[in-house]
């Protein structure tokens, strides 16, 4: 391939994948939000001492971890056309990808929770707060600098996994490369480029996680823990 | 041709676990080429970022960023269909256990780098003091104390790349995911087939997870003496 | 059996021309710093065969970083350190001094014992392990042989009945006397201590020292870094004197700790002896 053919090819190429990267951030960016949202929810009922409440959240985020992305994908987008709700391929993913990350938030947000120490839930009952706002104003505010990082890590992984969501035609980057590979027959040259596009989505995001980390080491250590 | 009474799906079953547990074979050898290779590589990087050479330390940098930034597909995509284009031609289950093999290693690498500076520096000078290459001093010495710490690392990777190996089935390794995709476009069962896969995946990672945290406790306790 | 250590010294033997009555450590020029700190300014120093040499000094005073320049787990910056007539780490090529290979430094440290303030054994190994673990890997020894050479060790050390404990269930006494026994395994020509009964209390000392005293009275040449002055005293040919990176002075027991000439050993000298007198 000479220069002046590839650069004839990237002129065709990149117009298409930079839309369709602008599509893989907003659809990560959706799922991230259900996931955050909805794995808040889950870890306090996780936690609730209902058993009504606690067992179903229980069972729900240990099947998820226990089974694989895609099939969660497939799962959800074959059989909600089934029972007649036929959504499109990015929505579908959009919800598959977001109750999937919930499960792994709301353990993240568990293991932040449950960091924190058990005097601050007394002191904050002693007053004569409630359970609910004991986690409100007392203990969800200490708990970000433990939960930020992987939540940082949630959203590099889920970024990545959006990828999956091109095996059942959701439009994003994965899939136009794919669809170009098809045209063009370059899979080498089209996925390195699709490649290298992820790694400039992503790398941002894992420097933000590395100071996230580095500056929760630092409140760890002046907490004096 | 089927009794009444019984859901159509029913009388399919024998035929559905037939072709999925001959797919979970493939799952378990492509989990375990890959774990393997994971290992393998992750050790011999993990070593490279705590040497004292500047470029080793580079190389183990390059490696570990560009995998932490790039899907699974991408990998499994580049290395199928990307270097069968210049002459590399892999069967689909070698490539995936490659695929896998080198997306894990970078992951494991900074587990393992991990596990290595968690062995305090006294360690290495009594090995040197008594003769020792630093090449002895990592492989008697430094290795097996760091295992130690990285068991329980290590087997949450086990469970993740169990269920990653759904991936496969888009490079046409005849794993689980890939025989469901074609018994439902023969049956169109899908959410039988899926939830019976989902089923399968859960009864191999399960008694993993388990085990893990049986050894996660038993380490917390081992480190609390 | 072909034993490298040896065709080392018959080598040097042949080249350097060492002999019996030449230093067994012969220190020359050694400096070390990190960044703008100096902490070896140039030392100069010879130990004879079966010399039992102990360095004093400050905290900081750089007696530690010395004794580890000497083995090269620490390397320096600049100087040159022989044993028995072998450079240490470096290769002179022409008029120029080079790197040695990791794996024939690591033979030249066979040779030379060291026992760490921090006992440093391998808590994944027992006793009789962290013992035969150099002379199998390192010198090849089968496994039967080197067996009973750490049982014979560990009898001398007094331990014989401690072969299959792991580290963590020794007191810190008999961790560091492992730690002599592992030294020792590998017939090392001298010992190096470094401040071998700092990180022990108080009344766990005596029994590592008295290993330390036996050892010295089979004619062992020892260099010793310690803070204990009356095992100094007791022990030692020669009293050496750091402060700073240098050798402020150096002699016989009675001339350092009866008759210091110089201000700063004195002034050390009153502090540390002050002090162990009330302990």
């Amino acid at each position: 391939m000479t220069l002046v053919e590839a650069q004839t090819l990237a002129a065709e190429w990149m117009p298409q994948l930079l839309v369709a990267a602008g599509y893989t951030m907003k659809m990560a960016a959706a799922a991230y939000i259900i996931g955050a949202v909805a794995g808040l929810f889950l870890a306090l009922a996780r936690r609730s001492e209902r058993r009504v409440v606690s067992i179903p959240a229980l069972v729900y985020i240990e099947f998820v971890r226990a089974t694989p992305t895609l099939t969660q994908i497939f799962l959800i987008y074959f059989s909600l056309a089934l029972v007649g709700i036929v959504l499109p391929a990015f929505e579908a993913a959009v919800i598959a990808l977001g109750l999937h990350y919930a499960a792994y938030m709301a353990e993240t947000y568990r293991a932040g929770i449950e960091a924190i120490h058990r005097g601050q839930h007394e002191a904050a009952q002693a007053i004569g707060m409630t359970r609910g706002e004991t986690m409100r104003y007392i203990i969800l505010p200490q708990s970000w600098r433990i939960i930020l990082p992987p939540m940082g890590n949630s959203a590099i992984s889920l970024l990545k996994d959006t990828s999956v969501a091109s095996l059942i035609s959701a439009p994003e980057l994965m899939l136009r490369a794919h669809d170009l590979t098809s045209e063009y027959y370059m899979p080498m040259e089209l996925y390195l480029t699709v490649g290298a596009m992820y790694l400039v989505m992503t790398y941002p995001l894992s420097l933000l996680v590395r100071r996230l980390e580095r500056m929760a080491a630092k409140d760890h250590k002046a907490a004096g823990n | 041709m089927t009794a009444a009474d019984w859901p159509a799906w029913i009388t399919h079953l024998p035929h559905f676990l037939d072709a999925l547990l001959t797919g979970a074979v493939i799952t378990v050898i492509v989990t375990v080429g890959g774990f393997i290779g994971s290992v393998v590589l992750g050790i011999l990087f993990g070593a490279f970022s705590t040497s004292q050479s500047l470029l080793l330390r580079a190389v183990a940098h390059i490696y570990v960023e560009i995998f932490r930034g790039l899907p699974l597909l991408t990998v499994l995509f580049i290395i199928f269909f990307g270097l069968a284009t210049i002459g590399i031609r892999l069967d689909p289950i070698s490539a995936a256990i490659t695929g896998f093999s080198i997306n894990g290693g970078a992951y494991l690498s900074e587990v393992f780098r991990a596990g290595i500076q968690s062995i305090h520096k006294g360690q290495s000078e009594a090995a040197l003091s008594v003769g020792m290459t630093r090449m002895m001093a990592f492989r008697y010495i430094i290795l097996p104390q760091s295992i130690r710490v990285v068991l329980p690392p290590l087997a949450n990777f086990a469970i993740g790349l169990l269920k990653d190996t759904s991936l496969a089935s888009a490079v046409a390794a005849p794993e689980m995911m890939f025989n469901a995709g074609r018994l439902v476009s023969e049956t169109f069962f899908a959410t039988e087939i899926y939830l019976l896969v989902a089923a399968l995946y859960l009864c191999m990672s399960l008694p993993l997870s388990l085990a893990t945290r049986l050894l996660e406790r038993r380490m917390a306790r081992a480190h609390a003496q | 059996m072909h034993d490298p250590i040896q065709s080392i010294e018959t080598n040097n033997a042949a080249t350097d021309g060492a002999a019996a009555d030449q230093p067994i450590v012969r220190i020359r020029g050694l400096r070390k710093s990190y960044g703008s700190l100096d902490v070896l300014k140039g030392i100069d120093l010879d130990v004879r065969r079966g010399e039992k040499v102990s360095i004093i000094g400050p905290s900081g005073s750089g007696k530690t970083t010395l004794l580890r320049c000497i083995n090269r787990i620490e390397k320096p910056s600049g100087g040159h350190v022989y044993v028995d007539g072998q450079l240490i780490g470096e290769k002179l090529v022409g008029d120029r001094y080079i790197d040695m290979e990791d794996r024939e430094l690591a033979r030249l440290r066979a040779g030379m014992g060291m026992v760490f303030q921090r006992f440093n054994l391998f808590p994944h190994l027992t006793a009789l392990q962290n013992i035969t673990i150099g002379p199998m890997k390192v010198l090849r020894t089968p496994a039967t042989e080197a067996e009973a050479a750490a049982l014979a060790l560990l009898e001398k050390v007094g331990l014989a009945n401690k072969r299959d404990a792991y580290p963590e269930m020794l007191s810190g006494g008999q961790q560091q006397r492992v730690a002599i026994a592992r030294a020792l395994a590998m017939r090392p020509k001298v010992m190096l201590f470094d401040e071998a009964t700092s990180a022990l209390d108080p009344e766990l000392v005596g029994e590592v020292l008295s290993v330390m005293k036996q050892l010295a009275s089979e004619g062992m040449t020892m260099i010793i870094v310690t803070h204990e002055m009356k095992f100094s005293e007791e022990i030692s040919d020669r009293v050496i004197f750091m402060d700073h990176g240098t050798v402020v002075e150096q002699g016989s027991p009675e001339e350092i700790f009866r008759t210091p000439s110089h201000l700063r050993t004195q002034t050390f000298l009153r502090a540390v002896l002050g002090r162990q007198a009330y302990q």
